[in-house]
Order: structure tokens, then C-alpha cells, then sequence
């Protein structure tokens, strides 16, 4: 299985980055005055993968990573980079190759002083002898000062280094950091690859992948974790219940206020076990023991965390409600297919006799209202409007008409 | 019935001085002594504390002495006086000593009447203290001490005053001539506002309890305080929205819950249901809907670093208090 198969409908991309690969690894042999191959102007030392939610943005970026280390012996006779069986592939995946350094943000912002050191530490040679890789997987996250110090780094690169920077869209990253980056766009993988890839990969029953894949709307992250985790099926399960509860005001307030009680749940859990793992782990850093004295700066570095998993519990109370905004959408986008007589599957094949009802109970135009509503609705909690009153107003607005 | 004195004349031989607001009655004192002092600079002014009138007292105080000196008398708490002191008083009344400026100080209810009563009738120069209960009466005051003051407070400015200081006159007066005296030009809102923020009572939770009551022209008022004393929008919005919200569930909450279940379902005090209940009057689905629609907008461009919060607050107040009126959709 080589390192490009977990890319769902993504064929132009990956096209073009086992070229790039190719030339990658021409570029090293010339250097090593060994015979030179392919087109040198497909390898590029900044590249920024962009595309919507879940199409698998790090998933590329990661493969490629990995084409760029991948060490078969296959290659000599034509092979594509990226095996996926060699060391170089194994380690990358793995997040052990001494020459890959993937900055994850797991939900915090990056920092000035992180990304300086990655800066520095991208301007070395590679250990390997082929690239030093720099894969930051939400560009979208750096501190402005920090996008800054990435600038620098992509501006002067050394000969041997690569960045790779990932984001939902080109407007979320920097201009100046863009016009230095080659594009790539992912695009919505269709359903049935998504499907066939969680019969594949994860052993979903058929029926349970069709159904996920078409529920997670062409997300590959979200479309798994409905068919594996059954938590994720009851919250969406619940969010659809919405359409068929906002008939009167007093159902539209309950809604509201389960769908951000739901969110802050969410939130909390994550906080719970991920919080003080990470601020144990920073205080062992600092060598700190059960009552002795603080070691010097460590209490600045426990508090500058604290205030980065703050903001990362917003984020992710914003991301829970923005996943059933998404679930919602889906279910007007199939009402108002249903309403106006368009044909092909529904994102809500489960839901079929909940979305002909409320197809049944208005026009066309209602429906129109209502997505503008739950667009809107994700608007506002984007503008950081207090969540609670985004998500009544969005209710409200479902009910009226 | 002899001839009733008119209220300027601050000379007259008897004043009354009626009602309980405590500033008013020293002020209506003082103005008479000051008065007597001004004519004869070697008045003598007896100021006998209440319960100060002692039996035969009297006579000795109003007993012209050698030199014909003017004197002011002034009887605190008269309604308290005894009967011995009553009897002499009135008798007083009857035939008063030339020279003598008497004060009467009465609260003015039923007790100790007669003594009033023979007041009145004996002509006296009557000045109304009644309490202040109304706020037309006290921004009333406030611009009367402005205008004694000699300086010009705009009607914001004097809203602001009220707002922020309530209810007690002896501060408001306090608060009047302190702006006069550290304040060069025009007394206005923000002047108020610098002075006193640190006791503003406005807050985001009036703005709202006056808007969902459909009172907008107040709670535009006291919105424009609340941002003056730096309050901040936020608050506003998520006041706004608690108050709406509130109403829309106690609507729509089970009609057959006991109150105290009731209170516990909707998550608030008891004492705030009740009055939620008194704000809910008027106000229907669509209303709610309406109003926590505006509040959503307000929210947002208030957070989104709109040009003009302040704008946005105020539409969301009108929108509010107008939602409040809405008569279509029940819940
Ligand atoms: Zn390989």
C-alpha cells in the first residue's frame, strides 16, 4: 500500500506531487553528481495545501513528505516515490523521520518562539542527505508574529528545505507567505471513494460506509468517525432533531440551548484529559517535583499554556457547533432537493421520512430562508457572537414560516 | 384670619416649614436666618433642637429685652411638642411680639395638626418639603440647584446626575454644586460621567428591563448612560438577550408546574419569575423571535468592531422594545 492511498479522490494532486517527488529526487542525485532526470521546476521549496474541511489536506501534505524521504529500491528502476513499505516512507508516517518536523497544533496557536526555532532548525542540512521538511498543519493558527517568522523562512530557504503549509483556504493564510507558496487545492472527494475507503481501511460494513460517507458530506475525518464512534452518530442523531422541534418558540430555545450545552461538554472532555497531560508534561520539562520550589520560568511558560488551551476550548466548543451546523445544512440541502424534484442521494439517506415531512410542510423559499439562517448562524459564532444567542437567533429563524 | 404672608417674604413673623424632606426644611431655615441676618447683622438666633422647648421658655425668649434686638426663633419637630408647649405656642400666635421672626419646622401629618392648623390661620408664610418621590420632582431639583447655582447643566447632564446617584436629595445637591465648582463651561453628560461613574447603577440589566417593558425612549436613556460610565456593549447585548430569553421561556415553560418547580426549570430566582411574568404582558412568539434576532446582530457588530456600537446598541434597544408590541404569532 504505497503512501498516496489514503488520498480519496484526489488524483490531479497527487499527479502532480509524485512529479514533484520525481524531481525532488533528481535534484538530490545532480547534487551528488549523479545523472540528473525529470523537469526541476516541478519541485518547489514552499507549498500550501488548501481545500474543504476533511478532503485531506495534512494527508497529502504527509504523503508527500514521505515521498520526498522515501528511500525504495524500486525507484532506480522507475518506481514512484512513496512506496510506503521502505524506512524513509515507514519513519514519516510514523512521525519519527529525523528530517520531517510536523508542527501540530492539536487546537493551540503556534507561537513566535516555536516557529523561530523551526526556523532555524530548517535552515540546517539534512540529516538523511535529501530533504528537511517542515510540515505546519494549520497555517491558519500562527500568531501574526509567528506568520512572520515563517516568512523569513520561506522567503531565504536553504537549498535542501521544504515547507509545507496547510489551511482551509487561501484567503487564511498571510499574502505575503502565499505568493511564495505553490497552490494545491483538494477537492470533496465523492462519496462512494470516501465509502470505499472505510470498507477498505477501517472494515465499516458497506451500508454503514455509504450511509457515513454521504453524512459526512465529503469531510473523510468526520465521515470515519461517524462510522466508528457511536457517540458521533447519537450527537448528529440529536442535531437533526432540530427541523422537527422548531415548530414553536419554546422548542426553538430548548434546541439552542442543548446544542451549546452539547458543545461545552464537548469542550470540557477534551480540556479534562488533554489539559493536564500537557501541563504535566511541560512542568517534567522544566524538571519540576512533587513540593520543591518552582524551577525558574516555568511558572510564565504553565500560564502562557493555559491561555493557549483557553482558546482552544473556545475552538473547540466552535468547532462542535459548527460540525451540527453542517449536519443541518445537509438536512435543508436534501428538503429542498426534495422540494424542488432534483434527483441523486441524499447527504441524509437515514433521515429520509424526517426530510420529506418537513419537505412537505413549506416552499421552496422557506428552505432557502432557512439555510441563509444556519449560514448566518455560522457567521456570527465566526464573528464570536455569544454562542448561546448565534444559535437561538439561527432557531428562531428556522421556525418562522 | 389674619392676613396670609407671601411666600418671598422671608421676614414674615411666622414661617412654616412643612414636610419631611430633611434638606428642604434646613434650606427653608436657613434662608430665613440669613435673611434676618442680612436686615441686622446682630440678630439673635435661637435654634432649639427638637424637644428643645422647654415650659415657660417661651415667654422669656419673646419677652422684648432692653435693647430691641431682632431675634429668630426657630422650633424644630413641632409636631412633637408637648401640650404645655403647644398651649404657649399658640398663645404666642395670638398676639406675637414685634422684632420676632418665629419657625415653625412640622412634618405635616397628623400629629400635632392643631399647632399647624393655628399656624396657617394666624397667616403664617407657609414652604412646602414634602419628600421628592417622583424622578420629575428630583431632575426638577437637580436643574432648580443648577439654575440657584448660576451654571447651565444640559438635560442629559441632569438625567445622568439622577441616574447615577439616585434617590437621596442632600447628595444630589452635594453632587450639583461640586460639578459647579470643578467644572469650567458646560455641565453635560460626559462631565456626569467622569464624576460619577463610580456609582452608576445602570447597567446593562435596566437598558434591558426597560426595553422588553417597550419603555424605548428610556432605555435608550439609560443605554446612553451605561455606555457614558463605560459599561461595557457586551454586557448590553447579553443582558438584552437574558431578558428576551427569558421571557420567550417562561412563556413557553409547562402551565402547570409549581412555582417552585417552575423556577427550577427556568433556572432563575422565584422573585424573578414573578417579574418576568410582569414583563411577558404583550410580548408573542414572533416578538421573541424578533428581538433575540436584533440582539444576534447587535452582538456581532459590536464584536466585530462595528464603526458605531453605540449605533447598533440602540437599534437593538428600539428593535427590543418594539418587538415587545409585536401582536401576531402567539408562541
Ligand atoms: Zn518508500
Amino acid at each position: 500500500m504505497s503512501v498516496w492511498d489514503d488520498l480519496v479522490g484526489q488524483d490531479r494532486v497527487v499527479e502532480q506531487l509524485q512529479a514533484a517527488a520525481r524531481a525532488a529526487r533528481a535534484a538530490v542525485l545532480a547534487g551528488r553528481g549523479e545523472a540528473p532526470e525529470g523537469n526541476a521546476s516541478l519541485m518547489t521549496h514552499a507549498w500550501l495545501f488548501t481545500g474543504p474541511p476533511g478532503a485531506g489536506q495534512v494527508t497529502a501534505a504527509r504523503a508527500f513528505a514521505a515521498a520526498l524521504q522515501c528511500t525504495s529500491p524500486d525507484l532506480d528502476l522507475g518506481g514512484t516515490p512513496g512506496c510506503g513499505f521502505c524506512d524513509g516512507c515507514h519513519t514519516v508516517l510514523a512521525g519519527s523521520h529525523a528530517d520531517v518536523k510536523q508542527v501540530r497544533t492539536d487546537g493551540l496557536s503556534i507561537g513566535v518562539g516555536d516557529m523561530r526555532a523551526l526556523v532555524l532548525r530548517a535552515s540546517s542540512y539534512p540529516t538523511g542527505g535529501r530533504w528537511s521538511v517542515i510540515l505546519v498543519d494549520a497555517a491558519h493558527r500562527l500568531t501574526e508574529a509567528a506568520a512572520n517568522a515563517l516568512l523569513k523562512g520561506v522567503e531565504e530557504p536553504s537549498p535542501r528545505t521544504v515547507w509545507l503549509l496547510c489551511a482551509p483556504s487561501v484567503q487564511d493564510v498571510l499574502p505575503t507567505i502565499r505568493s511564495r507558496c505553490r497552490l494545491l487545492v483538494l477537492r470533496t472527494p465523492p462519496a462512494d471513494a470516501v465509502a470505499d475507503m472505510l470498507v477498505r481501511r477501517d472494515g465499516v460494513e458497506p451500508e454503514a460506509a455509504r450511509l457515513a460517507a454521504l453524512a459526512g458530506q465529503g469531510d473523510i475525518d468526520r465521515s470515519r468517525r461517524l462510522a466508528v464512534d457511536d457517540q458521533a452518530r447519537a450527537r448528529r442523531a440529536e442535531v437533526l432533531r432540530i427541523p422537527l422541534e422548531v415548530a414553536d418558540l419554546g422548542g426553538c430555545l430548548a434546541a439552542a440551548q442543548r446544542l451549546v450545552d452539547t458543545a461545552k461538554a464537548d469542550a470540557e472532555a477534551l480540556a479534562e484529559t488533554q489539559d493536564a497531560k500537557e501541563t504535566d508534561d511541560l512542568r517534567a520539562a522544566y524538571g519540576a517535583s512533587e513540593g520543591s520550589r518552582a524551577p525558574r520560568g516555568m511558572a510564565g511558560a504553565v500560564k502562557e499554556l493555559e491561555k493557549r488551551q483557553k482558546s482552544r476550548a473556545t475552538r473547540t466548543r466552535r468547532e462542535t457547533l459548527n460540525v451540527a451546523l453542517g449536519d443541518l445544512l445537509g438536512f435543508y440541502r436534501d428538503v429542498l432537493a426534495v422540494q424542488l424534484g432534483a434527483g441523486g442521494a441524499f447527504a441524509n439517506e437515514d433521515q429520509r421520512p424526517a426530510v420529506q415531512r418537513v419537505a412537505g410542510e413549506g416552499a421552496a423559499e422557506n428552505t432557502l430562508r432557512r439555510i441563509e439562517a444556519v449560514l448566518a448562524c455560522r457567521r456570527a459564532l465566526d464573528r464570536n457572537v455569544d454562542p448561546l444567542l448565534a444559535v437561538e437567533a439561527m432557531t428562531v429563524a428556522l421556525r418562522a414560516g | 384670619m389674619a392676613r396670609k404672608s407671601a411666600p418671598d417674604d422671608l421676614l414674615a413673623p411666622l414661617t412654616v416649614a412643612v414636610g419631611q424632606e430633611e434638606l428642604l426644611l434646613d434650606r427653608a431655615v436657613a434662608e430665613v436666618v440669613a435673611a434676618a441676618k442680612k436686615a441686622d447683622p446682630e440678630t439673635d438666633v435661637r435654634d432649639l433642637a427638637p424637644g428643645g422647648l422647654q415650659a415657660g421658655q417661651l415667654a422669656e425668649l419673646t419677652t422684648p429685652s432692653l435693647f430691641a434686638e431682632r431675634k429668630v426663633i426657630v422650633v424644630r419637630a413641632a409636631q412633637d411638642l408637648a401640650a404645655d408647649a403647644v398651649k404657649e405656642v399658640k398663645a404666642y400666635l395670638e398676639a406675637p411680639a414685634e422684632e420676632v421672626i418665629m419657625v415653625l419646622v412640622h412634618a405635616g401629618g397628623a400629629k400635632g395638626k392643631g399647632l399647624l392648623d393655628a399656624a396657617k390661620k394666624a397667616g403664617a408664610r407657609e414652604v412646602l418639603c414634602a419628600k421628592l418621590t417622583k424622578a420629575s420632582e428630583k431632575l426638577a431639583f437637580i436643574r432648580g440647584e443648577f439654575r440657584t447655582l448660576g451654571r447651565a447643566a444640559s438635560p442629559e447632564a441632569c438625567q445622568a446626575l439622577f441616574d447615577s446617584l439616585g434617590s437621596d436629595l442632600r447628595e444630589l445637591a452635594a453632587a450639583c454644586s461640586q460639578l459647579t465648582a470643578d467644572i469650567e463651561g458646560p455641565i453635560d453628560e460626559a462631565a456626569v460621567a467622569k464624576y460619577y461613574s463610580g456609582r452608576a447603577e445602570a447597567t446593562g440589566f435596566e437598558v434591558a428591563d426597560l426595553a422588553v417593558t417597550g419603555r424605548a425612549a428610556e432605555a435608550l436613556e439609560r443605554l446612553r448612560w451605561a455606555l457614558a460610565v463605560g459599561q461595557p456593549p457586551t454586557g448590553i447585548t447579553y443582558a438584552l438577550a437574558s431578558g428576551v430569553r427569558s421571557i420567550g421561556r417562561l412563556a413557553t415553560a409547562g402551565r402547570n408546574l409549581r412555582p417552585a418547580d417552575l423556577a427550577r426549570e427556568l433556572g432563575m430566582p422565584p422573585w424573578k419569575v414573578d417579574r418576568v411574568r410582569q414583563q411577558m404582558r404583550g410580548w408573542t412568539g414572533d416578538g421573541v423571535a424578533a428581538a433575540l434576532t436584533a440582539v444576534a446582530e447587535a452582538d456581532a457588530a459590536v464584536k466585530g468592531g462595528s464603526d458605531d456600537p453605540a449605533y447598533a446598541l440602540e437599534r437593538a434597544v428600539v428593535a427590543v422594545a418594539r418587538a415587545s408590541r409585536i401582536s401576531s404569532r402567539p408562541y
